[in-house]
């Protein structure tokens, strides 16, 4: 398994031809307390770069991009309830969506995480 | 060459922008200062704590200034609809500059801080200040002196425990005075202008000292365990569950207050005498009424309705949203929008669209959360 990170602050764990897909903690951390989550239902095809979801904080609404291009196989229906689940553990319970990718070769150019960790020390 | 270079201004600081940032605030841009959205508790947090205990809030980007001399009352009057002449000394009056076809052209707080010659405090919104004071000084008639304030900081205490705690810095406070009423005291041998006033719809006070003391009274009040420092975001939750309007979002220069849903603010004796700007305008829509009102929104579930949100009453858009948001204390979003008169009776079912989605939005009166403030004799 490995992990990636995208410039739009999403990550990324790929297990063979499924993937995992949430928002980093940076992002959760900028945005503040969510209040609303919206992931895409199971059977969505998304397109890489394209609109998968949608966080709102507080203040505002802010929309969430698939990293890769595939198919919803399961969406984290907790996230409906309890939005503060991606505030707590934006890398681990508080996950989006896991999908089939469509094309490995998407995942070319996403960044490792000793990368994202040195593109976010760089946005200050 | 280029004569098209655009020079940014970088934000201005606020006197307390160190303080801010060793609590651990984050520093956003607004209205022209840097100024602090949230602390490390986040604004959800520090919401429910000015709800529960006392918030800090530092304000001094708003705009003080006095304006005083012999005909001081009659010369704002002019220009503003309240009723000044009966405005007695260390009382306080929401009130509304107005141009002369009836728009907002900014809100503001005025004071009779009156002690001998006519002397009227003024507290407008930050990113109007420069505008208000061109305009004050281009209407204001010789005499009257107008004295822009910029060396003066403003904090907000606000909460039910703001009354208990401001109270232990200066006795006898929280009796001395009632909602809208102000005073002066001494911190140490720094004057302080105590307010009872505020814009989250909670009991409160308004302090404006010299912002080289800004620091030593934000301490002060710190020191009290009743007492958090608050962010713009939750000043923005708490005085949108208030149902108070923000100006640039739900009340601008294209508004008349009735429309606004402020008609309150134009007394009564000002109706009858017409003497102030858009006087003819305003009478006319208080009298036959205004197509459309501010009326609040409720929504259910988590998703909001925010500012430019279409709404619709069947497949007809009757209106639009101009603030809204997730409300904390009540756990669903809430959003003020100007909808057409024939939709605005409380309970009245709309929609809000929202990223293409029909949102369920219910009329109701604003506000949203009870008021509680405190007027004296009903304690």
């Amino acid at each position: 398994m490995a992990r990636y990170f995208t410039t739009e602050h999403e990550w990324i764990e790929v297990d063979g031809d499924t993937a995992t897909i949430g928002i980093t903690d940076h992002a959760q951390s900028q945005l503040g307390d969510l209040v609303f989550v919206e992931v895409p239902a199971t059977g969505t095809e998304l397109v890489k770069g394209k609109e998968a979801g949608v966080v709102e904080s507080v203040k505002a609404a802010s929309d969430v991009y698939s990293p890769v291009s595939g198919t919803v196989i399961e969406s984290n229906g907790a996230l409906e309830e309890d939005p503060s689940l991606v505030n707590s553990g934006a890398e681990s319970e508080g996950w989006f969506y896991r999908l089939t990718i469509a094309d490995t070769a998407e995942l070319d150019g996403l960044m490792d995480e000793a990368a994202y960790k040195e593109f976010v020390a760089g946005l200050d | 060459m280029s004569d098209s270079t655009v020079i940014e201004r970088p934000p201005a600081t606020l006197p307390l922008d160190g303080w801010h940032r060793a609590a651990g605030a984050r520093m956003v841009p607004f209205a022209g200062y840097a100024m602090p959205i949230q602390y490390p508790d986040g604004i959800i947090a520090e919401h429910e704590w000015t709800r529960t205990h006392a918030g800090l809030f530092d304000v001094s980007h708003m705009g003080q200034l006095t304006v005083g001399g012999t005909g001081a009352a009659a010369a704002l009057e002019a220009l503003l609809p309240a009723d000044l002449q009966a405005l007695a000394p260390g009382r306080m009056r929401y009130s509304l500059l107005l141009n002369d076809s009836g728009g907002v052209i900014d809100d503001l707080i005025v004071t009779n801080v009156s002690e001998g010659e006519p002397t009227y405090f003024l507290v407008v919104n930050g990113a109007t200040k420069d505008g208000d004071i061109a305009h004050l000084r281009t209407h204001l008639p010789a005499g009257v002196v107008l004295t822009p304030l910029p060396e003066l900081a403003l904090l907000a205490l606000q909460g039910p425990e703001a009354a208990l705690v401001l109270d232990r810095v200066f006795p006898g406070i929280a009796t001395e005075l009632g909602f809208m009423e102000a005073t002066s005291r001494l911190l140490g041998e720094v004057p302080v202008r105590i307010f009872r006033s505020g814009y989250t719809g909670e009991d409160g006070f308004e302090l404006s000292l010299p912002a080289v003391d800004a620091v030593t009274l934000a301490d002060r009040l710190m020191a009290e365990e009743e007492v958090r420092p608050i962010g713009l975001g939750a000043r923005d939750s708490l005085r949108l569950e208030a149902g108070l309007p923000l100006y640039g979002h739900d009340l601008d220069i294209d508004v008349d207050p009735v429309t606004a849903g402020l008609a309150f603010a134009i007394t009564k004796a000002r109706r009858a005498d017409g003497g102030f700007p858009g006087a003819g305008r305003i009478n006319a829509l208080l009298r036959d009424g205004a197509p459309m009102r501010r009326v609040g929104l409720v929504l259910e579930g988590r998703m909001a309705a925010r500012e430019g949100s279409p709404v619709f009453a069947g497949e007809e858009q009757v209106g639009r949203v101009t603030s809204g948001g997730f409300s904390p204390t009540l756990g669903h979003p809430i959003a003020l929008a100007f909808v057409d008169t024939a939709h605005i009776a409380p309970g009245t079912a709309l929609f809000a669209e929202v990223r293409g989605k029909r949102l369920p939005a219910t009329v109701a009166r604003p506000p949203f959360v009870p008021h509680r403030y405190y007027r004296k004799g009903e304690a």
